[in-house]
């Protein structure tokens, strides 16, 4: 019973905006880890070729974490006002 | 001729004259009396409340995001900036201890309460000034119904943080300068040769591969971007520096997009304009589709630059403010919780504090390589 007064007592916009940073998260994971395994296989393949490769992971890392940044801020904005 | 601190190779001699052992163990020794001093300090510091006591994570988070017309430092010390604002009556300047030591509480009809500042006609409310008149007037949901100022142009922490950037960044580069005026072009020495590898590393790697033929046309701005936005960065990452959250602000980032914008639009020749109005090699009703994209996308590219710096370092703020609060949530539990905790949390806040210097530097070159990018669209030549 207490769950589920507990459950009822956050509204239903801040229950899905949390819900939404959540899939931000699996969303970013999934993109920089698709970014980490093709610079790692890379590397692999032509070793001389590391620190272009690395420089260039970094930056489509960076830009794929702004994106997911923009459903976290969208998110804040829903739990706050 | 050879001075007194230089070995027969010309290097400095400062590896065969100082006993670093000794002097590793000195800073040993005052790191652990420092740490010991703070802990005690620390007890005494408060922690933020809502109104009936309990510790309130978000507020407290929220309120070392936000904007403030103090620098807050440590327990009551703070740095009270002048709050300038222009009203009806005209131009008011004065100190805002004037406000922040004048709380008062009221109650909404609803029966929650609610704190402000009062002094004189002016009454702040989480931060916004507005006129006193009778005194503050709330709606149901806690809003205050007073008419705001008319402008409201104080020194607020946000700002006093873009002075001391400006500062650090002027010392730095007119230093650099005076250094290569005075050399020529010998070798750099001190600062010079700590800025040069920067330097040219914005022009060779970000600008000129970006822009091609009038890459330095642009080199400057780009230059004065980058640093502004690092410099910014790294002083919001500082701790007891007050919580400057410069670029971090929409409003900052805002005019630094739109600057962008502005430079975009007005050095865009013919061929750029053509190739978002009327793009060539494109069937037509593939045009239709495509022409609302593109104009859509003149405005979106500089907002999308906005939002990234902005949701990155806010958010690379948000959590390290959220490992301290762990900390106070499980305090309030019970102390030794509170101690337990803190040592995993502080250590992942250190943790949190170094990826934030690589996101610092990393945001800051985002943004000059895609702003250098946007440049080179707009004066690209016809291929």
């Amino acid at each position: 019973m207490d769950l589920l007064t507990v459950l009822l007592e956050v509204s239903l916009s801040v229950g899905l905006a949390g819900l939404g940073a959540g899939v931000a998260a699996i969303a970013a994971g999934l993109g920089i880890g698709k970014i980490g395994a093709a610079a790692l296989e890379s590397i692999a393949r032509q070793p001389e070729a590391t620190g272009d490769i690395r420089a260039s992971m970094i930056v489509a890392a960076a830009l794929v974490e702004g994106v997911a940044l923009f459903a976290v801020i969208v998110c804040l904005l829903v739990v706050l006002g | 001729m050879r001075n007194v601190y230089e070995n027969e190779h010309g290097n400095s001699k400062i590896w065969e004259l100082c006993d670093f052992k000794k002097i590793f163990a000195q800073m040993k020794k005052g790191f652990i009396l420092f740490l010991a001093v703070f802990a005690l300090l620390s007890s005494s510091v408060s922690a933020a409340s809502s109104e009936d006591g309990k510790f309130n994570a978000g507020e407290m988070i929220m309120h070392h995001i936000a904007d403030a017309h103090e620098i807050h430092l440590i327990g009551d010390l703070a740095i009270y900036l002048p709050v300038i604002v222009k009203t009806d009556n005209g131009w008011d300047v004065f100190s805002s201890s004037h406000l922040y030591h004048n709380p008062q509480t009221a109650e909404t009809p609803s029966g929650d309460k609610v704190s402000y500042y009062q002094y004189g006609d002016y009454i702040m409310f989480h931060e916004h000034l507005y006129m006193a008149g009778d005194g503050i007037e709330l709606n149901d949901e806690g809003e205050v119904m007073n008419q705001a100022v008319a402008i409201d142009l104080s020194i607020t922490k946000t700002v006093a943080g873009m002075f001391l950037t400006i500062l650090i960044m002027i010392l730095i580069f007119t230093s650099v300068a005076k250094g290569y005026k005075k050399r020529g072009v010998a070798a750099p020495k001190g600062l010079q040769s700590f800025m040069e590898p920067l330097i040219l590393f914005v022009r060779d790697e970000v600008a000129r591969p970006s822009i091609g033929k009038h890459a330095d046309r642009f080199v400057p701005f780009l230059l004065s971007v980058f640093f502004f936005i690092w410099i910014s960065n790294i002083l919001g990452l500082i701790p007891f520096l007050g919580g400057l959250n410069i670029t971090g602000t929409l409003s900052v980032t805002m005019v630094l997009a739109a600057i962008v914008f502005i430079v975009t639009s007005i050095n865009g020749n013919k061929h750029y304009w053509g190739h978002i109005l009327w793009p060539p090699g494109v069937p037509f009703f593939v045009k239709l589709i495509l022409v609302p994209i593109e104009f859509a996308g003149i405005f979106i590219k500089p907002l999308v630059l906005m939002v990234r710096l902005t949701a990155n370092i806010t958010a690379g703020h948000i959590i390290i403010l959220a490992f301290v609060a762990l900390i106070f949530i499980f305090g309030e539990q019970s102390a030794s919780a509170g101690y337990g905790i803190g040592i995993g949390s502080t250590l992942f806040m250190i943790f949190m504090n170094f990826i934030e210097l690589l996101v610092a530097f990393l945001q800051a070159y985002v943004f000059t390589l895609l702003s250098a990018l946007y440049f080179g669209a707009a004066v690209e030549e016809a291929h």
